[in-house]
């Protein structure tokens, strides 16, 4: 049994070091990529949002390299992500692929329940077994979180343009490679001194803006978040531009709050709930919510502005899009919406993306003027 | 109380207006949907909303003046493990960030997913903004149930919305058009059958009700339907019991009920014999449809004999071009009838 399972991200380092310690084999979908794109879009419904199509990109290449298995999550709603597993299937199946998808349900609170699904992918295993994946996934991913993290805080310093982003991949290579929790360890510090040397220690070396390089956030719908290949790498653009980027999702925050908390059926947090409030008062599906709720966050910690991210058609991100400008006239910081599709194109988003960094700047100089004139 | 006509007004009117006025409460709607309407809508909503919401939000400005409250419920969910659609859960804040001149919003919180306590609490709520005792508001609420049952027999004989409203009563309309929708109703005994054109089919129409119900956005398909002799069957016209048996051939259980009611439809429809055809409408960009209607696209493949066209409009759409398409689809459907 050849095991796949759709991209976002860098996640896959995560999940190929959860099923293959478990014994699995695995095959990775190779990185998205236009054909990825074309491929997925060509069979799938035309307003259906665009992880859907990606995903179906992913697993026609996977199928290609000799994947029979497709692991996939559920949901109860009411976001769409809910409904993929069975809706790709049908998909897949009408192109005459053969194969067996396994979609594991959400399921609130019976961990029998998770081990049971856990079992169907990856055989009978001692519950010892099961630990020691975990935690060198769970190890993993903090990795990976902390070298994007890293490289994010890099980018706007970094001597040559894109030196970072190449230590970043080499680094993650590393921990993609490290067999143990203790090689991962120091895979990590590997890669962080790494992303340390291609900085510039002299001050004022950011290519921006001397003194303080301007800061903005990115929010949105998790997968066009974590996915560069759909977001254009937003992230790299802003930082080679000079901006320090933050994003609100990070793959372990991610997983701790929707994967881990769920099945464990903690409570979550309600930081975001409250912070979205008076702009939006209900949970909307997806990250609506945490869109709303970190846009406030971003602009309380003085943030110079915030990119929400979106896949055409998401219904959350619009509900969240439509009240983010009361939250920008209120607060006072600057807030831009991209929305992606197989339509998107490299040079539409780079315009936007400088115009709104140059809009930035521009409204933090005003605003220092202003607060100095009253100072 | 103003109650914008629009969404989910053609499904529970009759008990929000019985409600309200058992309680003393005057009820005043928005009218029929307008191009001032939409365009006001246009105006104050972000590009990416769907036709259905920008209609919306014209509904709730057009009110403005003419009520001191407007209903914006946040229907989270009307029955047991299931939505309708996140835009409903965000409606009165999206309601409350962009119309800004609205009158006050009464944001009910309508949540059935998981308990009917939480509905009882919203009923209540509600009901204390008129009087403070709860056996008042509870019987007011038992009228409104009932209302909508009665309203529920009528959309089951047959007939859509406004004529069920005008059968029952309690139309908002104007009296011209409230009379002509009794006479229309009564004349066929209480099933809409179609008269006058040349064809002689049955067509199943599977849409949301604020698309299909809403004679602007749809460009009034049903009557144009009916104008050419067919007989108009719509999700809303069939029993529960059949779309819930019918959606549940569906190998998972379809977490929007308005998505699941309308799956159960198409499938009955393509699979029961009753239609000679089936005609899928909706908004540009709907979530929920997006993939209802690629599912219900496949199993249509798999029913040759019925044939299926999906229309989709949005504010750009152009009467010619949807009035084209119907004549097409309903000579379709005619033509193979016929063979």
């Amino acid at each position: 049994m050849k095991i796949t399972f759709a991209h976002m991200g860098n996640l896959y380092i995560t999940v190929k070091a959860l099923l293959e310690d478990l014994g699995a084999e695995v095959v990775v979908p190779p990185m998205p990529s236009k054909r990825t794109l074309s491929i997925g879009s060509r069979y799938s419904p035309e307003f259906a949002c665009l992880p859907l199509k990606v995903n179906i990109g992913n697993y026609v290449e996977a199928l290609e390299l000799g994947a029979d298995t497709i692991a996939m999550a559920g949901g109860v709603g009411p976001c769409r992500f809910g409904m993929y597993g069975e809706v790709q299937r049908e998909i897949l199946k009408a192109l005459g692929y053969e194969f067996d998808m396994v979609i594991i349900e959400p399921p609130q609170g019976r961990i029998r329940h998770v081990l049971e699904q856990a079992g169907r992918l990856v055989g009978r295993n001692p519950m010892r077994k099961y630990v020691g994946a975990v935690r060198l996934a769970w190890a993993k991913m903090t990795a990976v979180d902390e070298l994007e993290k890293a490289a994010q805080r890099a980018r706007p310093f970094e001597r040559r343009r894109g030196a970072a982003t190449s230590a970043l991949g080499s680094a993650l290579k590393l921990v993609d490679e490290a067999a143990g929790i203790s090689q991962v360890r120091r895979a990590l510090e590997e890669g962080q001194e790494m992303l340390r040397s291609v900085q510039d220690p002299t001050p004022g070396a950011s290519r921006r803006n001397p003194e303080s390089p301007p800061r903005i956030g990115i929010v949105g719908e998790v997968y066009v978040v974590l996915e560069p290949f759909v977001n254009f790498e937003v992230e790299r653009r802003l930082g080679e531009m000079g901006v320090l980027v933050e994003r609100s999702i990070y793959i372990g925050d991610w997983v701790k709050e929707h994967v881990f908390k769920d099945f464990m059926r903690l409570r979550k947090s309600r930081r975001p709930y409250d912070l979205a409030k008076p702009y939006l008062c209900h949970f909307v599906g997806g990250h609506g919510v945490e869109t709303v709720g970190h846009t406030v966050e971003y602009a309380r910690r003085g943030f110079d502005g915030v990119i929400q991210l979106a896949p055409f058609t998401c219904m959350p991100e619009i509900v969240a899009q439509d009240v983010l400008p009361a939250v920008s006239r209120d607060l006072g910081i600057p807030v831009m919406t991209l929305v992606f599709d197989e339509h998107s194109s490299d040079t539409g988003v780079l315009t936007r993306l400088e115009a709104f960094v140059d809009l930035v700047e521009r409204s933090r100089r005003r605003r220092r003027a202003r607060d100095g004139t009253m100072g | 109380m103003g109650i914008p006509r629009a969404l989910l007004y053609y499904h529970y009117y009759p008990m929000w207006k019985a409600f309200f006025e058992s309680l003393g409460g005057t009820v005043v709607t928005s009218g029929e949907t307008t191009r001032a309407i939409l365009d006001a809508g246009i105006k104050v909503t972000v590009d990416e909303a769907c036709l259905p919401v920008k209609v919306f939000h014209g509904h709730v400005l057009a009110l403005a003046g003419k009520c001191d409250y407007v209903f914006v419920p946040r229907l989270v969910s009307v029955e047991r493990r299931a939505f309708i659609c996140p835009k409903f859960m965000g409606l009165p804040d999206m309601i409350r960030c962009n119309c800004r001149d609205a009158p006050r919003i009464i944001d009910s919180c309508i949540n059935l997913s998981r308990t009917t306590r939480e509905y009882v609490r919203a009923v209540l709520a509600t009901g204390r903004m008129f009087t403070r005792s709860t056996l008042r508001i509870l019987a007011a609420h038992r009228r409104g149930r009932a209302a909508l049952t009665r309203y529920g027999r009528c959309l089951e004989s047959g007939m859509t919305p406004d004529e069920a409203m005008a059968f029952m009563g309690v139309a908002p309309l104007s009296d011209e058009l409230a009379q002509r929708a009794v006479a229309a109703a009564s004349s066929t005994s209480g099933v809409a059958r179609g008269g006058g054109g040349a064809a002689n089919v049955v067509i199943g129409l599977v849409g949301h009700p604020y698309i299909i119900y809403d004679s602007f956005v749809s460009m009034n398909v049903i009557r144009r339907l009916r104008e050419m002799g067919a007989t108009v069957i719509t999700a809303d016209m069939l029993p529960w019991a059949v779309t819930e048996r019918e959606a549940a051939r569906f190998p998972k259980r379809v977490f929007w009920t308005i998505g699941r009611r309308l799956l159960g439809a198409g499938f009955h429809f393509l699979r029961s014999g009753t239609v000679h055809g089936c005609l899928h409408m909706s908004a540009f960009a709907c979530g929920p449809e997006s993939l209802i209607g690629d599912i219900l696209e496949r199993e249509a493949a798999r029913h040759r004999d019925v044939p299926f066209a999906t229309i989709t409009v949005d504010e750009h759409t152009g009467e010619a071009g949807v009035l084209t398409r119907l004549e097409a689809f309903v000579d379709v459907v005619t033509r193979r009838r016929k063979q």
